[in-house]
């Protein structure tokens, strides 16, 4: 059998651990893991654990803004904490714990055993963990990145970063993004070819189908920023011209490549989101979703648009009025189908018997946060507002009240909402309320002064400012706002770890939920089903639980706006 | 099951990828001096020799294929055979025009030409022989029976793979070496 001396691979034969690290086989199942279950997992611990890490880097840098003319840390070292802020938080928080939801839930939800390609599924998940791994290599190997997470030309050039920081952010990141690419194929060729028989296309949950659109708009997206960074690292390493103004290259086409891929990116990171957002409010109001079609009509829309948009983050650059028009209005019109899914969301609440639980919090949370990122967002659409706000530190409220208020606080919602499936463990409801008021008012302490301080014109970027009239007092609220939200995620790590080791047991189905993932028990089985219930509308399983009252039953199938 | 749908996702990104090396290319090809450097180094007839070899390698891979479907092990072979030996003979030619290249001293640093040039095709010659190396691999398994039952569907997923890389080369020899004589 085994050759003298090889190492034995343990081949899973348990139900899978639940989230700990424990089992009997020890950390070598986890490493040689290709069961999708695991890797999920393993997606969402290494995003908490950069998480932890791109925290402290900020934190770090709002002690330094704490105070006007404050001399708590170098420039330098300034620089590249912002910088790997920002790369860490998208890169390596919020993209690996978009694709650990996906990766865990894909094939439950759609009644399948795996993903399509389960080793493919495991490289995916270690070339973002050694992406990041690369990344933060550059503080051992010199000076990490120092050119903020968009990179912008010149300031990539060898002559202003000469440490090795910037081709580490190359490298790793390039690494990441192909894991990210091979993910989505494998996603999209799960979705497409791994249903359950019965289920059709407008049957599939909706999270399913927004890690679709997702995975699609990865696919048409990344390869630009991995063309970047190869054209960013031959500059470096082999003397190319690409973006370097004096001797032929152009710094505008970093900003094209990049945007043309950094656009798209925000709307990677928010699509699947409103896929959770529409498997919890309809269970949390115990009604079906308002507008199934709309919602996924809608998603497609977003991520067709997604592409023609990118120079909103150029109007400063003067490239002139026809073009700037032109995105503006692109811009204004994404709007639009955002503001659909919203109200699609406000009418499933609508005389619903809505359950106020910590994931449904956050829903909430997410529906005003996200409004106000929105709105804010318009805002920079309009040109001459752009070139007014443009660099400040309005920007910094708007992105992170999209990204927080929309990405993150999405994620918690599906966290509480999916914890006790994949642990089979309840978190406890007491303390997952302090976590969650600690972290919405921390967050909305630390930036929605920031809307006033960019509109007092405070440049982002910089590290230190002069006593200028309001600024020191409102940064003062800014930094005690993030220390409040660290607080928070150290809650949240307390009460993680507290229901893994000793949480009430959960039921396989704790919320009354409507889709296939919660017919399996918790955490499921190392083969996720034994059978399936036939799928005969977008509620299988409450069909199942609820026979007389099926869906599939009823003349009007989705139910009116005033839920049954 | 899903192999080739597989397959033809990962085209349509690298598809993108080319796009994005097109466009930087298209883009310096406005910049002063960048034309006059292409007329006088890149020649056209013998890299069109060279072309004409690789678009014949997705004529003798579509037999491969279709003999294949029709169980001809033997000709399978032969014909994979000769999709080889033509991409490792168009490697071949375009190794020997960088040589003549950086002996007249245009490289990836000396100008937007040599970065935009070296880049675009290189990565194009790259996507060769990533697609030799896996054709060399299936040509061994062929060898040693691995299809014999008729059932994979691997001969024709890679088929996808090379004929989109020599659809690419198309595209990169109308704009990089055709296109400059009509612009």
């Amino acid at each position: 059998m085994m050759k003298e001396g090889f190492l034995e691979v343990p081949e899973p034969e348990e139900p899978i651990p639940d989230l700990s690290l424990s089992s009997s086989q020890g950390i070598l199942q986890w490493i040689s893991s290709v069961d999708h279950k695991q890797l999920g997992i393993m997606y969402l611990w290494l995003s908490v654990l950069f998480l932890v890490i791109g925290g402290i880097e900020i934190l770090l840098v709002r002690l330094q803004l704490a105070a006007p003319n404050n001399h708590f840390i170098a420039p330098e070292m300034y620089n590249q904490l912002f910088t790997m802020h920002g790369t860490t938080m998208i890169f390596f928080v919020l993209t690996p714990a978009i694709f650990g939801f996906a990766t865990y839930l894909l094939p439950l939800m759609i009644g399948a055993n795996d993903l399509a390609f389960p080793r493919l599924n495991a490289f995916s998940l270690w070339a973002t963990f050694f992406g990041g791994g690369l990344l933060y290599f550059s503080f051992i190997a010199g000076g990490a990145p120092d050119a903020g997470w968009f990179n912008y030309a010149p300031l990539n050039q060898y002559n202003y970063s000469s440490s090795l920081g910037i081709d580490y952010y190359c490298s790793g990141l390039l690494f990441a993004g192909i894991g990210t690419v091979t993910a989505s194929v494998n996603f999209i060729v799960t979705i497409l070819k791994y249903r359950v028989s019965s289920m059709s296309l407008k049957q599939m949950p909706l999270f399913v189908w927004m890690i679709l659109i997702n995975s699609f708009l990865v696919l048409a997206a990344f390869p630009s920023l991995n063309a970047a960074l190869i054209m960013l690292l031959l500059d470096r390493q082999l003397h190319a011209h690409f973006f370097s103004a004096t001797s032929g290259g152009s710094a505008i086409l970093w900003q094209h490549l990049f945007w043309l891929f950094g656009h798209p990116e925000v709307y990677i990171l928010i699509l699947p989101i409103f896929g959770i957002f529409s498997e919890v409010f309809p269970v949390y109001s115990r009604k079906p979703i308002f507008g199934y079609a709309f919602v996924i009509g809608s998603g497609i829309a977003i991520a067709l648009l997604a592409f023609g948009v990118w120079v909103h983050h150029m109007f400063a650059t003067g490239l002139g009025n026809t073009v700037n028009s032109f995105f503006a209005a692109s811009s204004l019109l994404i709007g639009v189908p955002t503001g659909v899914k919203i109200f699609n969301w406000l009418a499933t609440m609508h005389g619903g018997a809505v359950r106020f639980r910590v994931s449904m919090l956050f829903a909430i949370a997410f529906l005003v946060e996200f409004t106000i990122g929105g709105l804010s967002g318009v805002s920079f659409a309009v040109v001459p507002i752009d070139w007014q706000l443009t660099d400040t530190y309005y920007v910094v409220a708007h992105l992170h009240y999209v990204f927080i208020g929309g990405s993150l606080f999405g994620l918690f919602s599906g966290l509480f909402y999916w914890f006790p499936k994949m642990s089979g463990r309840m978190l406890d409801e007491r303390l997952s309320r302090w976590f969650f008021w600690l972290m919405v008012v921390g967050f909305n302490l630390t930036f929605l002064v920031q809307h006033a301080l960019g509109a007092m014109g405070m440049p982002r970027r910089v590290y230190t400012y002069p006593d200028l009239p309001g600024w020191g007092i409102l940064n003062l609220i800014s930094t005690i706002g993030g220390f409040l939200m660290a607080v928070s995620v150290a809650l949240l790590i307390y009460i993680l770890v507290k229901a893994i080791r000793s949480g009430e047991k959960a039921s396989s189905d704790p919320w009354d939920a409507n889709t296939l993932e919660w017919m399996t028990s918790s955490p499921p089985a190392l083969q996720n089903f034994d059978r399936v219930v036939p799928v005969k509308s977008t509620r299988p399983y409450r069909d199942y639980k609820r026979p007389d009252d099926a869906d599939w039953n009823r003349p009007n199938k989705y139910g009116n706006i005033d839920g049954k | 099951m899903g192999n080739k749908l597989m397959m033809k996702l990962v085209v349509g990104t690298e598809a993108m990828f080319f796009v994005s090396l097109i466009m930087a290319f298209v883009y310096f090809s406005f910049g002063p001096g960048f034309k006059a450097q292409l007329l006088q180094h890149l020649d056209t007839k013998t890299t069109g020799i060279f072309t004409a070899l690789l678009l014949s390698s997705s004529f003798t891979y579509w037999r491969a294929e279709s003999n294949y479907e029709q169980g001809r092990m033997g000709r399978l072979k032969l014909w994979l055979i000769l999709t080889l030996a033509l991409g490792i003979v168009f490697l071949f030619g375009q190794g020997s025009e960088y040589l003549k290249l950086l002996n007249a001293h245009v490289s990836i640093s000396s100008s937007s030409f040599g970065t935009s040039f070296f880049t675009l095709t290189g990565f194009h010659g790259l996507h060769v022989f990533a697609g030799l190396v896996i054709i060399g691999i299936i040509t061994c398994l062929t060898f040693l029976g691995d299809y014999d039952q008729g059932q994979s569907s691997i001969i024709q997923t890679i088929g996808i793979y090379w004929h989109f890389v020599d659809i690419v080369w198309a595209v990169v020899f109308l704009i990089v070496y055709v296109a400059p004589y009509f612009v």
